[in-house]
């Protein structure tokens, strides 16, 4: 995220996304690693899918978001 | 008494699923709980190691929320993730490939639901789920009927376990239908677990009396009035029908047969 903030014109650009069905925005350039990160879930036991497809955590930092994008991030909770 | 006291007891071997070995035959769920504190009080004294989870959306607007994993670790114990909430084969596929990314295994519990009146499974989607998660990898444990026929499909098609109902989730019924039961014990190869119906202790028994390698239950647990002393009581349950099991229980009479011996009577 910090190589994207040095870029003033690139951080003026904003991505549009869906995460869990609620709108959020990201500066252009942001990986799947970064939104993890700006939502405070680095190192949870989590699983992200983007726009339908699962992105494995290996390549969470190589993975560049897009706008539009629709972004699930889930978790492990108690069920029967 | 020595002489008299022949060994004739049989030893029992654990519980294997898809080449697992656990030690208690009682999986147990996570739902449902006041609290996950609570949750994990009440496993410690099931003795289970295996639970079954969710997967649902991380709660964004506090992530502070207590987490289950903190309560209870996958180390610690096996994560079986459930497909609860899903009604269609490839919503089954989506959520259980999640939960295989967030987990990193592959052993699932697939219950494809209907009639939200009963949550009784979908058979025809079950077995269509089912074929698409052992075509992806997945070792499928699946909740089902307690149909002889729609429970041999599944097993044909590669299922690691059979999991009939012993009665609608939720309901604490107990085994409303042992005939079918017993027919798919006599009938499968892979571990049959009763999963779902259990009320009270002496349901879990009369399933392991019948010869199930298994029960699962979440709600007689989680609902009764002290969650964890029902959790002991189920774990002696499933030991007591296991051992009864095992020893075989005597003939069923007409009439009353006296325990002590008629010669000799003053």
């Amino acid at each position: 995220m910090t190589n994207v903030r040095t870029h003033k014109e690139v951080s003026e650009a904003v991505l549009q996304l869906t995460v869990n069905g609620e709108d959020r925005s990201l500066p252009a350039g942001s990986s799947v690693s970064d939104l993890v990160s700006a939502l405070d879930l680095d190192g949870r036991k989590i699983a992200v899918e983007r726009n339908l497809e699962i992105v494995p955590r290996s390549q969470y930092g190589g993975t560049e978001l897009e706008n539009g994008d629709r972004i699930e991030i889930v978790a492990f909770v108690g069920g029967g | 008494m020595d002489d008299a006291n022949p060994k004739v007891t049989v030893d029992d071997t654990p519980l294997v699923v898809a080449g697992r070995t656990f030690n208690s035959r009682l999986i147990i769920g996570t739902g449902k709980y006041a609290t996950y504190a609570q949750n994990a009080e009440a496993l410690k004294a099931s003795g289970a190691d295996m639970i079954t989870v969710a997967i649902r959306r991380v709660n964004l607007s506090n992530p502070d929320e207590p987490r289950l994993v903190d309560f209870i670790s996958p180390e610690d114990y096996t994560f079986l993730p459930n497909t609860a909430g899903c009604f269609t084969g490839e919503d089954a596929v989506r959520t259980l490939r999640l939960a295989r990314e967030a987990g990193g295994w592959n052993l699932v519990k697939l219950e494809v639901l209907s009639d939200p009146k009963h949550l009784y499974p979908d058979m025809a989607e079950t077995l269509r789920a089912a074929e698409m998660l052992i075509k992806d990898g997945f070792d499928v444990m699946v909740y089902c009927s307690d149909d002889p026929v729609y429970a041999k499909k599944l097993e044909e098609i590669g299922c690691c376990a059979i999991m009939p109902l012993g009665a609608p989730i939720g309901s604490g019924l107990g085994i409303q239908n042992p005939v079918n039961i017993r027919l798919i014990i006599e009938q499968t190869k892979v571990p049959v677990i009763v999963d779902a119906g259990v009320g009270t202790a002496s349901d879990a028994a009369v399933a392991m009396e019948l010869g199930c390698d298994g029960v699962l239950m979440n709600t007689a647990i989680a609902e009764a009035k002290d969650p964890i002393r029902m959790a002991s009581a189920m774990k002696h349950a499933v030991i007591a029908g296991r051992e009864a099991y095992l020893a075989g229980r005597m003939p069923k009479k007409r009439y009353a047969d006296p325990s002590s011996p008629l010669s000799g009577l003053i």
